[in-house]
C-alpha cells in the first residue's frame, strides 16, 4: 500500500509543507542567480548594488530558513507516522504550518519592500535589507522580525505534533525501542528547542520591542551572541534531516541495509549534547569575548567533528554492504555496482561526497587561528554553500523524487530532467564553490555586491580574479539550471494523473547491527537533555553574565535604518 | 553494543584527529604567540564615538607613536569609510614596529580585515577591537569592511602604507575634517 493511501491526512500536510519550500526555492534561487552574475560582473542589469543587498537577505531567508524548516518539518511529518504508523495529530501539525506560513509572508513582505521603494507602513519604512544574521543595530521593519519569530514558534509547534504521536506510540507499545527514524526526529527538535530558545530571546525580548521603539538601545554584542547560540545548531537542523535520509534510506536505494543502527543512535545523541555550545566559533574575532571563552568553543566544535566521522564511515559502508549486494567486487570497483541512474539514490550519494570537502573547510573554519586568514571572505559561503547548499539542499531534492510519488500517488515525470539534475548541481557547485574557497584565501569578502575598491587590487594566491570570478558566475548560472530542473520535474509530478505502478515505497529494510544491540540509556531523552543544558551553561554562562552586568541593553546603541 | 572492528578503529582515528587539530591550536596560541581578539579592548560608548567626545584617541583618530618600537592606530571604522585608511588618508605605519590597532564603530557593525595578512577583527559598537601586528615588508596593503554594514558597504575600503622605518617620520597623523555621517 501506498503511503498516501496508508495515511491520507499527512500525507495532505506533507504535501503542503513540500509546496512551500518549493515555492521558496524557486525565489531564492532566482535570487542568487541574479546575484552571482551581478557580483561577478557578467551581468548586472537585473538590481543596482544597492539593492543587491535586499536580494541577499532574500536569498538567505528563503533559502537557509524558509525552505529548509518547510521541507524538515514534512520529511519529519513522513519519517514520523511512517515508522510509528499513525497519523500526526493534525490540529498540531496543521497549526505548526498555518503559523510558520504567515511569518513567512509577513518576512517575505517586509524584505520585498526593499525592492518596491520601501512604502511606509505602520510608521516604519517597509524593507529588510538586514541579511539573514539580522545584526543590530541595523534596523529592519518589525514585521520582518515578527515574521522571523513566527517561523520558530511554527516550528517548535510542528514538533509537539511529533513528541504526541511518539507518546500515544509508547503508551500503546510499551517496553519497544522507538524506532529508529521518530528516534532521530525527536532527538533533532530536542536540539531545536534547546537552540532556537537564544534567537528567541534575541527577536522578542530585544529586536521586536526595539524596532517598535518601545526601548530606545540594544547591546549589538549581546543580541549577536544570541543569534551565533541559534546560528550553529541551525546548521545542525539542516544536516540532521539529510543524515535521517543517509542513515534510513540511502542504504535501500544502494540496494543494501543500514550498517550499525546503534551507532546511528550515538551519532545523534553526540550531536544534542555537542551542537549547542559552540556557537562562539562564529565570534573568533569578535571584540569583547575573552580568548578562554572561545577556546572552550572551539574544543566543542572540533569534538563535533566526531558524530560527521562516524557518519561518514557508516554511509559508506552500508552502499558498499548495497553495492556488494547487486553482485559489486573489489576494492573500490564496487562503485560501479551503484544504481547511478536512479535520480535519488545519485542525489544523496553527490550530496554526501561534496559534504566531505565542506567538512574539511569547514575544520579550518573551527581552527581558531587559521580562522583569522578567511573569517568573512568568500571562504565561508564557498563552505557553506557545500554543506547547507549541497549536503542539505541536494539530499532534499534527490529524495523528493523518492518520496513526492509516494505522498501523490503519482509516478515520477519526466525522469531524464530528473537523473541529470544531481549531476548538474555537482557541476555547478564544484566550479562556484571552488573559486570561492579560493577567492576566500585571496582575501576578497564575502556579502559585498562589488568586490573591487578604489584603494587596491586583489590577487589571488591560485589563479586569477578574473578566472575565479567566471568560475562562480559559470557554476552560480548551473545551480539556477539544476534548481529549475527540479521544479520542473516536480510541478509536472504534481499535476500528473494518478495511476501507473510506482518504482518506490516506504518500506526501509532492516540494519544489519539493530536497536536490539543498543543500550536501553540511548533512548533516555530526560538524561542527554540535561547534560546538553548542562554543558550549554558551562560554555555560556559565564560570558554571558559578562556582557549582561553592566545592564541588559549596555553598552548599547538606537537602531539605523539601512 | 556492537561496534564492528573497522568502526573502532575508524573512531579511534577520528578522535587522534580532532585531538591533533586541538593541539595544533594550542601550540599556536601558546607557542607560536598567535593571539587572539578579546575583551582587552574594553567598552565604550557608541553615541559617544559618533560626537567625538569619548576622551580617547578616537576622538581625533589617527597614529600615535607610543616609543620607537611601537605604535596605536587609532581607527574609527563608520558608514562607509575608515577614518583613517579610506580614500586619499591611508593609514602610514613603520615597518618592524609592533602596531596596535584599536577600531570601534559609531554605528553598525563593521568588519576590519588587512588583506595578505591574518589581522582581521568584527568592530561592533560599544566595544573596541584591540588587535597588534608587526609587518615584515614595507608596501601598501589593502583594508576591507567585510561585515555588511548598509547600503554603501562595497565602497568600504582603505589602504595601510607600510613604509621602511628610515623614512617614516614620526608625527602624529591626524585626519582631516569632521565626522561625515
Amino acid at each position: 500500500m501506498v503511503y498516501v493511501d496508508e495515511f491520507p491526512k499527512t500525507a495532505k500536510l506533507v504535501r503542503g509543507q513540500f509546496l512551500v519550500a518549493f515555492g521558496a526555492l524557486a525565489i531564492g534561487a532566482l535570487f542568487g542567480v541574479i546575484q552571482a552574475l551581478h557580483r561577478t560582473g557578467v551581468f548586472r542589469g537585473f538590481v543596482s548594488s544597492a539593492d543587491y543587498y535586499t536580494l541577499l537577505t532574500g536569498h538567505g531567508v528563503l533559502l537557509a530558513l524558509v525552505f529548509t524548516t518547510f521541507f524538515i518539518a514534512g520529511l519529519f511529518g513522513w519519517a514520523v507516522s511512517n515508522s510509528l504508523d499513525r497519523e500526526l495529530s493534525q490540529r498540531l501539525a496543521w497549526g505548526g504550518f498555518w503559523t510558520m506560513l504567515v511569518g513567512t509572508v509577513l518576512a517575505a513582505v517586509a524584505i520585498i519592500g526593499g525592492l518596491i521603494g520601501a512604502p511606509s507602513i505602520l510608521g516604519h519604512s517597509l524593507k529588510a535589507d538586514v541579511l539573514f544574521t539580522f545584526y543590530a543595530p541595523m534596523k529592519a521593519h518589525p514585521a520582518f522580525y515578527v515574521g522571523a519569530a513566527l517561523i520558530i514558534v511554527g516550528s517548535w509547534v510542528a514538533g509537539a505534533s511529533y513528541f504526541k504521536s511518539l507518546w500515544e506510540w509508547r503508551s500503546e507499545n510499551p517496553g519497544e525501542r522507538i524506532p529508529l527514524r521518530t528516534f532521530m526526529v525527536v532527538t533533532t527538535m530536542l536540539m531545536w528547542y534547546i537552540s532556537t530558545i537564544g534567537v528567541a530571546v534575541e527577536v522578542v525580548a530585544f529586536l521586536i520591542p526595539w524596532s517598535l521603539g518601545l526601548i530606545q538601545n540594544v547591546d549589538p554584542l549581546l543580541t549577536r551572541t544570541l543569534f551565533w547560540y541559534f546560528g550553529h545548531p541551525v546548521v545542525y537542523f539542516w544536516l540532521m534531516p539529510a543524515y535521517l535520509v543517509w542513515y534510513t534510506i540511502l542504504p535501500k536505494l544502494a540496494g543494501g541495509r543500514l550498517f550499525s543502527d546503534p551507532l546511528a543512535r550515538v551519532v545523534f545523541v553526540l550531536f544534542l549534547l555537542l551542537s549547542t555550545p559552540v556557537g562562539f566559533h562564529h565570534q573568533y574575532v569578535d571584540p569583547g569575548i575573552p580568548e578562554g571563552f572561545k577556546f572552550i568553543a572551539m574544543t566543542n566544535t572540533m569534538f563535533l567533528l566526531l558524530p560527521s566521522l562516524l557518519t561518514a564511515f557508516t554511509v559508506v559502508a552500508s552502499m558498499e554492504h548495497g553495492a556488494r549486494q547487486r553482485g559489486g567486487k573489489g576494492y573500490l570497483s564496487w562503485l560501479r555496482d551503484l544504481p547511478w541512474g536512479n535520480p535519488a539514490f545519485a542525489g544523496c550519494a553527490l550530496a554526501g561526497l561534496m559534504f566531505a570537502a565542506g567538512g574539511f573547510s569547514g575544520m579550518i573554519n573551527a581552527g581558531m587561528n587559521i580562522n583569522y586568514l578567511i573569517h568573512n571572505t568568500l571562504w565561508v559561503p564557498g563552505h557553506f554553500h557545500l554543506t547547507v547548499g549541497t549536503a542539505f539542499a541536494l539530499t532534499a531534492m534527490a529524495i523528493s523524487y523518492w518520496l513526492v510519488p509516494q505522498l501523490t500517488g503519482k509516478q515520477l515525470q519526466r525522469r531524464s530532467l530528473a537523473l541529470a539534475q544531481p549531476y548538474v548541481w555537482f557541476i555547478g557547485m564544484t566550479l562556484m564553490s571552488n573559486a570561492m574557497h579560493r577567492a576566500g584565501l585571496a582575501g576578497i569578502p564575502r556579502r559585498t555586491a562589488e568586490p573591487t575598491y578604489d584603494e587596491f587590487a586583489f590577487e589571488g594566491v591560485a589563479g586569477t580574479v578574473g578566472e575565479m570570478r567566471l568560475q562562480i558566475a559559470i557554476g552560480g548560472f548551473l545551480l539556477f539550471v539544476g534548481a529549475a530542473l527540479f521544479l520542473i520535474v516536480m510541478a509536472e509530478t504534481f499535476l500528473a494523473r494518478r495511476g501507473g505502478t510506482l518504482s518506490v515505497n516506504s518500506t526501509i529494510p532492516e540494519p544489519l547491527s539493530g536497536p536490539e544491540h543498543s543500550p536501553r540509556i540511548l533512548d533516555n531523552y530526560k538524561l542527554w537533555t540535561a547534560i546538553a543544558l548542562v554543558l550549554i551553561v558551562i560554555a555560556y554562562g559565564p560570558p554571558l553574565a559578562s556582557m549582561i552586568a553592566d545592564g541588559i541593553t549596555a553598552p548599547g546603541s538606537p537602531p539605523i535604518p539601512v | 553494543m556492537q561496534v564492528h572492528n573497522f568502526e573502532k578503529i575508524w573512531l579511534g582515528v577520528a578522535l587522534l584527529l580532532i585531538v591533533g587539530f586541538i593541539a595544533t591550536i594550542a601550540y599556536g596560541s601558546v607557542g607560536a604567540g598567535i593571539s587572539m581578539v578579546d575583551d582587552s579592548g574594553g567598552t565604550i560608548s557608541a553615541q559617544a564615538v559618533q560626537s567625538g567626545e569619548t576622551g580617547t584617541g578616537f576622538d581625533d583618530p589617527g597614529v600615535v607613536k607610543q616609543s620607537d618600537d611601537h605604535y596605536v592606530v587609532y581607527v574609527v571604522a563608520q558608514q562607509f569609510q575608515f577614518r583613517p585608511g579610506s580614500g586619499d588618508n591611508p593609514i602610514r605605519v613603520p615597518a618592524d614596529a609592533r602596531i596596535t590597532f584599536m577600531v570601534t564603530s559609531p554605528d553598525v557593525v563593521h568588519g576590519f580585515s588587512i588583506t595578505e595578512t591574518n589581522i582581521n577583527t568584527m568592530v561592533i559598537p560599544g566595544q573596541v577591537a584591540e588587535v597588534s601586528a608587526r609587518f615584515d615588508e614595507p608596501g601598501t596593503y589593502g583594508l576591507v569592511c567585510h561585515e555588511y554594514c548598509g547600503a554603501g558597504h562595497h565602497t568600504m575600503g582603505g589602504s595601510i602604507e607600510v613604509v621602511a622605518p628610515s623614512n617614516y617620520t614620526a608625527q602624529q597623523q591626524a585626519v582631516d575634517g569632521e565626522v561625515s555621517a
